[in-house]
């Protein structure tokens, strides 16, 4: 067997440290080598990986390998430490060949999903940008498969990268059932399909450092989701890991206002798909005042409106979400609401039994639970209803708000259901999300994508 | 001022307490010095084990059942004479450790090293013995984290001693770990002849680095060895 083949695995597409790399490295000039970190005239100089060139964050040690004082990088460090004396490996070889792998999938798109779909396919092919802006709910997933096995036949490798693990978890069953004669390639921390050369790799944004130059298609899923939104070398490592000549497709619900006003203004390619594939209106959200609801739970008590809203509904059988700003007031709130039903629990992000609650409130062995707005994208329980109490905090921006009115209304069984904000003065936040979720409806209604 | 380990801007309150104590530099944030647990309250005279928390019959007077049995070793019997440990080697300080010494980030050495500085002061010493680190491990890390923090500090390191390559000491089980010849040499660059030591290391967990390094300085002459651990 020719042992270059499994090294271009590895290497191809990639900046990989000699540390990540688990074969000797053979002397072949189709071996690459990237300085680790450039250092530029004036005391300036930038981490080649991940684009760091905050000089507060490139610091300086005496090095042992090279026996200098060695600048290295602090940002991308939990990735292995990258310093001046360090190459980034990649292989500038041949590539490995990518062929055609059938799609094998048997469902139908919706009417909004085919238009989104046949735009991705029309973006893939010329190279271009588009921003898939698809309700949440709308399907998002199938409307790639076509585009995506396109990219395979004209020998395009292609990457679906997303800040989220959960998603990266839930999207690679899905594309490896559709396209099963491929392996798809698995990547986030701690997964072990790092040295496969894959035609498709799902990954976190995080693990794309790892890459240069490697991907025909890039497809960013929830763009808008924490942390890519607010991390500069997220956005660098998407950029970095596309070949200069390559398609780059955002998808998400709640685009950025900037993004809306670019869509707007014509600056920015965009499709919306307004309607989820079940063909009925988004729950629009309703706004109810409850006054300075934050005195009132101090006293141990409940708002009065939103105790009436809770206790119809647990009459009634129906699961709830109750969002709230912080972990403090979820666990102020909690006793209280568990005086109506002991069986009512709350999650948070650092809560070690994050995943066993979501799992019993989908068993409806929790009739509701309380939680912060970790639960506001990624979740589906049929039957649903959410309120969001304290709804003018600022941690509920307008996508938040979308997102969180987004799990309402998504089985075919109950496609509708109550969003309710609870608030202490409307704020611009609230009146932007519900603007976005009604102007969808409006469009869908326009464009026949749903029966009333 | 950026917080040394999360980048957190560190925002000083001025208080009692910095007012009359600070003479060093703030480097962590005050989220990440409240998961710093300092070793306080009874402690085990000679390792600074933590007595709270710890089953009755692990006390042996003064002493942790690991010290009496080290004690009881003729072999080991007043090899080393006390670790001082300043912080619980709790999950927070694994993830900072990890991070420095694994991943290689330099820079907290700063903090570890201020904290060494502190500390320092009530000993009296000769020479400060950082524990050394294979070539091997050496190249692979970059740089010796026991070394950095002395450096770190202002302060001299004295490289009395080599040490073979062997597996990590964090992969190995505590029997192995004491039960396994010595890895280190000793290298006549000074002479440790009735000197006092201090040896200085990132972590105290079993103690046998610390023990298998003392034994060596002990057969070379050295008049007493202790040791200063950051996390146990």
């Amino acid at each position: 067997m020719n042992l270059v083949n499994p090294l271009r695995n590895v290497l191809a597409g990639k900046q990989l440290l000699r540390e990540e790399i688990p074969f000797e490295l053979v002397d072949s000039p189709s071996i690459s080598q990237r300085p680790g970190i450039v250092v530029e005239k004036k005391g300036r100089a930038y981490c080649n990986r991940c684009g760091n060139s905050d000089m507060e964050l490139l610091a300086e040690f005496p090095c042992a390998r090279c026996g200098k004082k060695c600048l290295y990088c602090r940002t991308c460090i939990m990735m292995g430490r990258v310093s001046e004396c360090t190459p980034l490996y990649g292989w500038s070889g041949e590539m490995p060949e990518i062929d055609a792998a059938p799609l094998q999938w048997k469902g139908t798109l919706s009417d909004g999903q085919q238009v989104a779909s046949d735009r991705v396919v029309e973006a893939i092919s010329h190279n271009e940008e588009l921003l898939v802006w698809a309700v949440c709910g709308a399907g998002k997933t199938e409307l790639l498969f076509k585009g995506i096995e396109m990219a395979f036949a004209n020998c395009k490798r292609v990457c679906i990268a997303t800040p989220r693990t959960d998603v990266v978890l839930e999207l690679t069953p899905r594309l490896q059932s559709v396209f099963p004669s491929i392996e798809v390639a698995s990547l986030y921390g701690g997964s072990d399909d790092r040295h496969q050369f894959s035609p498709l790799t799902i990954t976190t944004t995080h693990q794309l450092l790892r890459f240069y130059e490697a991907f025909d298609v890039m497809i960013v899923d929830e763009v808008d989701a924490f942390p890519y939104s607010v991390d500069p070398m997220l956005k660098f490592a998407v950029k970095n890991a596309r070949k200069e000549s390559s398609s780059l497709i955002y998808l998400t619900a709640t685009p950025i206002q900037k993004w809306q006003r670019e869509c707007r203004g014509g600056k920015r390619k965009f499709v919306t798909i307004p309607a989820r594939f079940h063909r009925r209106a988004l729950p629009e959200p309703e706004f109810v005042w409850c006054g300075n609801w934050g005195k009132v739970v101090k006293k141990g008590q409940l708002p009065v409106r939103l105790q009436r809203w809770v206790e119809q509904r647990l009459l009634a059988g129906t699961p709830m979400l109750v969002f709230v700003p912080t972990v403090e007031w979820m666990l102020k709130l909690l006793p209280l609401l568990q005086m109506f039903d002991n069986k009512i629990e709350s999650v948070h992000a650092e809560d070690p039994e994050r995943k066993e609650k979501v799992l019993r409130m989908r068993k409806r062995e929790i009739p509701l639970l309380i939680t912060t707005t970790i639960l506001e994208r990624g979740v589906t329980f049929p039957g649903l209803e959410v309120a969001v109490l304290g709804a003018e905090d600022p941690i509920f921006t307008e996508a938040a708000l979308v997102q969180i009115a987004g799990r309402v209304g998504r089985s075919v069984i109950k496609p509708s259901g109550n969003v309710t904000y609870f608030h202490n003065g409307k704020t611009e936040s609230m009146v932007k999300a519900k603007h976005q979720i009604v102007s969808m409806n409006k469009e869908a209604k326009v464009k026949g994508l749903i029966d009333e | 001022m950026k917080c040394l380990y999360c980048g957190e801007m560190i925002i000083l309150a001025i208080g009692w307490t910095n007012l009359l104590s600070r003479e060093d530099e703030v480097l962590l944030c005050d989220q990440c010095t409240k998961q710093l647990v300092p070793i306080e309250g009874e402690v085990c005279a000679r390792c600074s084990r933590p007595f709270e928390g710890l089953a009755e019959e692990f006390q042996k007077g003064e002493l942790c059942y690991d010290c009496v049995r080290w004690e009881e070793h003729a072999e080991w019997n007043g090899v080393l004479e006390r670790n001082i440990s300043l912080y619980i080697y709790n999950d927070f300080l694994k993830e900072v450790i990890s991070r420095y010494k694994f991943r290689g980030d330099y820079e907290i050495s700063k903090f570890f090293g201020n904290e060494l500085k502190r500390v320092i002061k009530n000993l009296e010493y000769d020479f400060l013995v950082p524990i050394p680190l294979s070539e091997t491990r050496l190249y692979e890390r970059g740089f010796n984290q026991a070394e950095a923090l002395i450096v770190e500090a202002g302060l001299n390191h004295a490289n009395v001693l080599n040490r073979n390559h062997s597996k990590k000491q964090s992969k190995k089980t505590r029997k192995e770990r004491i039960g396994s010849d010595n890895v280190f040499i000793f290298s006549n660059i000074e002479q440790v002849l009735g000197k006092k030591v201090v040896l200085v290391d990132d972590v105290y967990t079993t103690g046998s680095t610390i023990m298998h390094a003392a034994r060596v300085l002990k057969d070379h002459g050295a008049y007493s060895i202790s040791s200063i651990t950051f996390a146990r």
